[in-house]
């Protein structure tokens, strides 16, 4: 996955949770960023505006950090890329 | 002290137009979750609820007062029409006047609101429907069920999210306790099947993609369900002196305030509800031998009621039914304590406990004996009716069966 995917999620994560960039990095994981399941599904909001997809359920379930966060969307950006539009 | 007779039952959900229907759906753990169709959910991340099967207001109201009324509020008009013919009360000119109308609703018109908005948002009109104020607000069925029998007295909605309806009945329990009001009519209505509610509910990602399935390791959310439950309460000895039919009686109410989070519930508020209930009611917690769970079957709530019924509980959990029927009937949100509460009434009444529908397999952390898929035979004196809300209020209700 590419910088600016990872800048664009660390943003989206200190704008959401009202913290300094430079608190969220790559490897920090959400307990440790004291995010909890009301935080996670506005992060998730900001997530599908800023890269404009859409996050199932079931793929965040077991989301624990920055990292696996990056890279479930990354594979959503390229499942989206690699199929025609789907209807809304 | 004056004891609160239940005289009166009413009630339109997923499990059917009267509480006759409800009674003998939760007592044979039929689920009424399917797809949703009142609303197209095609651009939506889920597509069952727990609708009122083939609603139309025309048996019910003719289409000028219709008009007038959002379908959260026909649904309280219809519940409170069964449950004023049920208890059947003497009508006097004092007891008009007197009589108190408490109902609960969490979105109230929300649905009527969403579709005039989308008048000017969307379809770029310049004018929204005049009726759009009196069917949107909260308080509407209380308003149309003082107007449909003519009562006069202290009438008002508590809005309280998913606590709603129980934080109603218990306000109009109090009021029946103390002398207050000589009849209330009480519960809560909701119909939230519309795209704007669903698509919010979507965001908060607390909806199951399949059905609800509470205490069950495999849940994955709630339910959204609609309807109403209406209860005519009236001072016990009255009730025996005229000779009503008496269902149940309620006995009991505890509410607080989590006071930590605006969506996770704790333990300890819900804890402290429970025995709230019991210490009004004068009960000790081994008296009690049926739990209507909140249930919702999120991963949350279920978890946290579990261990809040451990603390009130202790070692009287392994002789302690605790089922959801919200499996059944879904999350009707400010009327789902009403729809609790009957069904806490019925087991109570007939001796059989509803059970939780949709049940897979035993999670460690829920670990209760939550009636799992099939009804039971039991004939239980006292029973719990749990609500706890969004914003953490919660509210229970005690109740007590009839002595046979």
């Amino acid at each position: 996955m590419s910088d600016d995917l990872i800048q664009r999620v660390l943003k989206v994560i200190s704008t959401s949770k009202r913290i300094p960039l430079e608190t969220v990095t790559i490897d920090s994981d959400f307990a440790q960023l004291k995010i909890d399941s009301m935080d996670a599904v506005e992060i998730l909001f900001a997530l599908e505006n800023e890269f404009d997809i859409s996050i199932p359920d079931d793929a965040v379930r077991n989301v624990r950090n920055v990292r696996q966060m990056c890279a479930g969307i990354d594979q959503l950006i390229a499942d989206k890329a690699s199929s025609p539009p789907a209807a809304q | 002290m004056v004891r609160v007779a239940i005289t009166g039952l009413g009630a339109i959900c997923a499990l059917g137009h009267t509480a006759s229907e409800f009674a003998a759906a939760v007592s044979s753990g039929r689920s009424a979750i399917g797809p949703i169709r009142s609303t197209d959910v095609s651009g939506l991340r889920f597509q069952n609820g727990a609708e009122v099967p083939d609603y139309s207001h025309t048996p019910y109201f003719d289409d000028r007062r219709a008009d007038f009324m959002d379908r959260f509020a026909q649904f309280a008009v219809i519940a409170a029409r069964e449950a004023v013919a049920d208890a059947a009360p003497e009508w006097t000119p004092e007891l008009r006047e007197n009589a108190a109308i408490i109902t609960g609703s969490c979105v109230g018109g929300q649905s009527t609101e969403d579709i005039g908005f989308q008048e000017v948002y969307k379809h770029g009109r310049n004018r929204v429907h005049p009726l759009t104020i009196p069917k949107t607000m909260a308080n509407a069925g209380a308003s149309h069920i003082s107007m449909e029998f003519g009562v006069t007295g202290p009438s008002f909605t508590i809005s309280t999210a998913c606590s709603s309806a129980a934080h109603a009945i218990g306000q109009a329990y109090w009021m029946i306790r103390s002398g207050a009001a000589p009849l209330a009519i009480t519960g809560g209505s909701e119909a939230p099947f519309s795209f704007g509610i669903l698509k919010a509910w979507e965001a908060m990602r607390v909806v199951s993609p399949d059905t609800c399935r509470p205490f069950s390791k495999d849940r994955h959310g709630m339910i959204l369900g609609e309807g109403a439950a209406m209860l005519v309460l009236e001072p016990l000895d009255a009730a025996r002196a005229r000779g009503a039919r008496i269902h149940a009686e309620i006995v009991g109410f505890g509410m607080s305030a989590d006071a930590s989070h605006i969506t996770q519930p704790s333990a300890e508020g819900a804890a402290r509800a429970m025995r709230a209930a019991l210490r009004d009611a004068a009960l000790r917690p081994e008296q009690i031998g049926y739990i209507n769970a909140h249930g919702t079957g999120t991963l949350a709530n279920d978890i946290s009621e579990t261990a809040a019924i451990h603390a009130v509980f202790g070692s009287h959990v392994k002789n302690l039914p605790v089922s959801s029927t919200k499996s059944m009937h879904g999350h009707a949100l400010g009327a789902a304590g009403a729809l609790e509460c009957l069904a806490a009434i019925v087991a109570l009444r007939d001796g059989i406990l509803p059970p939780t529908a949709n049940f897979n397999e035993p999670d460690p952390e829920c670990d209760l004996d939550v009636v799992p898929n099939h009804a039971r035979a039991a004939q239980v004196e006292y029973a719990l009716s749990n609500s706890f809300a969004f914003g953490g209020l919660n509210a229970v209700l005690a109740l007590r069966a009839v002595a046979h």
